[in-house]
């Protein structure tokens, strides 16, 4: 089976974010990336499948700053293929851009199947996994957690709000989102990425990117500081009364 | 037939690196007299302490000690190593090793994980932001030059360490370390964001390469200045740039904080003009003391505190018991509580109760916090201060009556 992981890179919260001169996002430069948490697991779970029923997985991974650092820790996991997606992705970029870009990869690389991070929190315009399946017009499921291959479909365990879980089978090829691995993403020693990094080969996948149908925010600002918030004092009743009123008078009930 | 069937497949089953300990252990040496593993503090807790792995090495079964995940357990507090009658490396070879091989194989507990990807990422283990590293220094920037951005050279690098730098609990005792030094005169300058972590407790923690990076990028910021020494906060920063660096080609003289502040003793009694009346115990951290010998400094500047009465712990000097912070043990408190049930910092601190001591002195920036905390659950152990040597100084200057600092 031919597994894809298209990943994205999402701005590091360790780092204070700072808000570009021009007011509408953030200072692409003074960010410091990271792979998104959710794309790692879906590089573990490529890997868990291809250590468990065989395979091939290639990581497909948008040209930030760091991009070969998360490319040769895939290939110290057990990744095949890297291929690093060149355009210019600091004049900005969004969920629907990003989708455009790895459909073109997938139509000239026919995956069987897609793990994508199930979200990242730096899109504003819908999951980029979901959107891709939308442009291939391939099943999509998303907040998985469980992947078992069958005869030209997979077994997935997809998690609900409120602790409910279903099992679903799914035609190949698909793309999944995946939220978690089936167990945590692995540790590799430096050591074992230093010796990928002499004999891995990182491929350039060349792509335009188009920014069309993605949101434009007009002003992006710190959270400010406001005096909104109500203590409600009393027995529960009172309390549950308070809150009914509140609830009422704000229109939600 | 059943020995041959028994014995090929464990002759096949011995890793790589369990061939090379084997090699380099002088294994014939270890005269299995078990005071190795009578020593070590959570031994009892080790499904293999030393005195049995060096057995199973010895019998070809080293594939068992590797499917049990007691090493983890293991400080790297070199108690084990100072005891050994045929002087044999224990802790920096064969429990690191061990551990290496366990770090190879992925099996690894998850908050050491953490640890150790945070250094890889931020170059320090607790994942805060490079950039915030001299967060510490807010208020007092003008008398802590940071090298590049104030200044090129100075006497003495100091090299302040993770803890130091970023730890709540730590940061005031750095700033009165640096208070000081200001006050003393000492042309000194710290390396800002270019400092990395050491290291030392990655490679204790069985992490050699990233060890190897870390120290790689310390080596190239250490490169760009120029300056005569380097001061050290922490013990560990200390063993890894005299024991551990110049294997990397990164050689500099270094000296611990308190081994620097005894040789200007002279100058820093006359300030010393408030009366602590305490009685004192001090901790040797391992890493100061059994490892790198230095005893006597850290003692010579609490005598020097009016008022202060210094008392000794039963375990002192080489028989120090370590506050468990070491060899990764920072990284697992989760780790060991589920296996053992006993926090070594709360022996540590039972132990000053039972000398009578009011303040327990701490040299090391890894034993505050842990100390405090075991205060906060040890029986009648609530007025018991925990404070650094450097803050202790501090305390005994009363700038009312023409002290300084």
């Amino acid at each position: 089976m031919k597994i894809l992981v298209p990943v994205q890179f999402v701005p590091d919260l360790v780092e204070e974010l700072v808000i570009d001169a021009g007011g509408d996002r953030l200072d692409p430069y003074s960010i410091r990336w990271k792979l998104n948490e959710f794309d790692e697991h879906a590089i573990e779970q490529a890997i868990l499948l291809k250590e468990k029923y065989g395979g091939q997985v290639t990581v497909l991974a948008p040209d930030f700053e760091g991009v070969e650092d998360a490319l040769y820790e895939a290939a110290a996991k057990g990744a095949d293929r890297l291929v690093r997606m060149c355009a210019d992705f600091y004049q900005g970029t969004n969920s629907h851009a990003l989708a455009r870009l790895f459909l073109s990869f997938v139509q000239q690389n026919k995956p069987d199947l897609v793990l994508a991070g199930v979200q990242a929190y730096s899109s504003l315009d819908g999951t980029v996994g979901c959107l891709l399946a939308g442009l291939l017009d391939w099943p999509y499921v998303g907040y998985v957690s469980c992947v078992k291959p069958g005869d030209q479909r997979v077994e997935v365990r997809k998690e609900y709000p409120g602790g409910l879980t279903a099992e679903l089978e799914v035609q190949l090829p698909a793309v999944l989102g995946i939220q978690a691995a089936e167990t945590p993403p692995r540790y590799v020693p430096i050591s074992r990425v230093r010796q990928v990094m002499k004999t891995s080969k990182i491929e350039e996948f060349n792509g335009d990117l188009d920014l069309m149908g993605g949101l434009a925010p007009e002003h992006m600002f710190p959270p400010q500081v406001a005096a909104r918030a109500a203590m409600l004092d009393g027995d529960v009743d009172q309390v549950a009364d308070q809150l009914v009123a509140i609830l009422r008078e704000q229109g939600v009930l | 037939m059943a020995v041959v069937q028994s014995t090929s497949p464990m002759a096949a089953d011995i890793s790589e690196i369990g061939a090379e300990m084997a090699g380099d252990l002088h294994l014939r040496d270890c005269i299995q007299c078990g005071m190795c593993s009578g020593v070590c503090p959570l031994g009892f807790l080790m499904d293999y302490p030393p005195i049995r792995m060096i057995a199973a090495l010895r019998s070809n079964t080293f594939q068992r000690v590797n499917a049990s995940d007691t090493i983890w357990l293991c400080v790297a507090c070199s108690a084990c190593t100072s005891v050994c009658p045929s002087q044999i490396p224990l802790t920096r070879n064969l429990m690191t090793w061990t551990k290496e091989e366990h770090v190879l194989a992925g099996n690894i507990p998850e908050e050491l994980q953490l640890a150790l990807e945070n250094s890889q990422r931020y170059g320090n283990p607790m994942g805060e932001s490079p950039r915030k590293r001299t967060d510490w220094t807010r208020g007092i920037e003008s008398m802590v030059p940071v090298m590049g951005r104030d200044t090129r050279q100075a006497d003495v690098l100091w090299f302040v360490g993770d803890y130091a730098s970023y730890h709540q609990r730590v940061q005031p005792a750095t700033r009165t370390l640096a208070l000081l030094l200001h006050r003393l005169g000492v042309n000194f300058a710290i390396l800002g964001p270019e400092e990395n972590s050491d290291g030392d407790s990655q490679r204790l923690s069985g992490e050699r390469g990233l060890f190897e990076v870390l120290a790689e990028k310390n080596g190239r910021a250490l490169k760009k200045y120029r300056f005569k020494e380097i001061m050290t906060t922490d013990p560990h920063t200390y063993n890894a740039l005299k024991n551990e660096y110049p294997a990397l080609g990164i050689n500099y003289p270094v000296r611990h904080y308190t081994e620097f502040l005894a040789e200007r003793l002279e100058t820093i009694r006359p300030r010393l003009n408030r009366s602590l009346k305490a009685r004192v115990t001090y901790h040797d951290p391992c890493y100061l003391g059994r490892v790198n010998g230095i005893y006597e400094q850290p003692r010579q500047l609490l005598q020097a505190i009016p008022g202060i009465t210094l008392v000794e712990m039963p375990h002192n000097r080489k028989t120090s018991l370590c506050c468990g912070g070491g060899g990764g043990g920072m990284w697992l408190d989760g780790f060991q509580w589920e296996k053992a049930h006993v926090r070594l910092s709360e022996w540590r601190v039972r132990e000053a109760l039972s000398v009578g001591a009011e303040i327990l002195a701490v040299a090391c920036p890894y034993e505050a916090s842990r100390f405090e905390d075991a205060t906060k659950t040890v029986k009648n152990a609530e007025g018991l201060l925990v404070r650094d040597i450097s803050e202790l100084l501090s305390d005994a200057i009363d700038p009312l009556k023409g002290g300084e600092l």
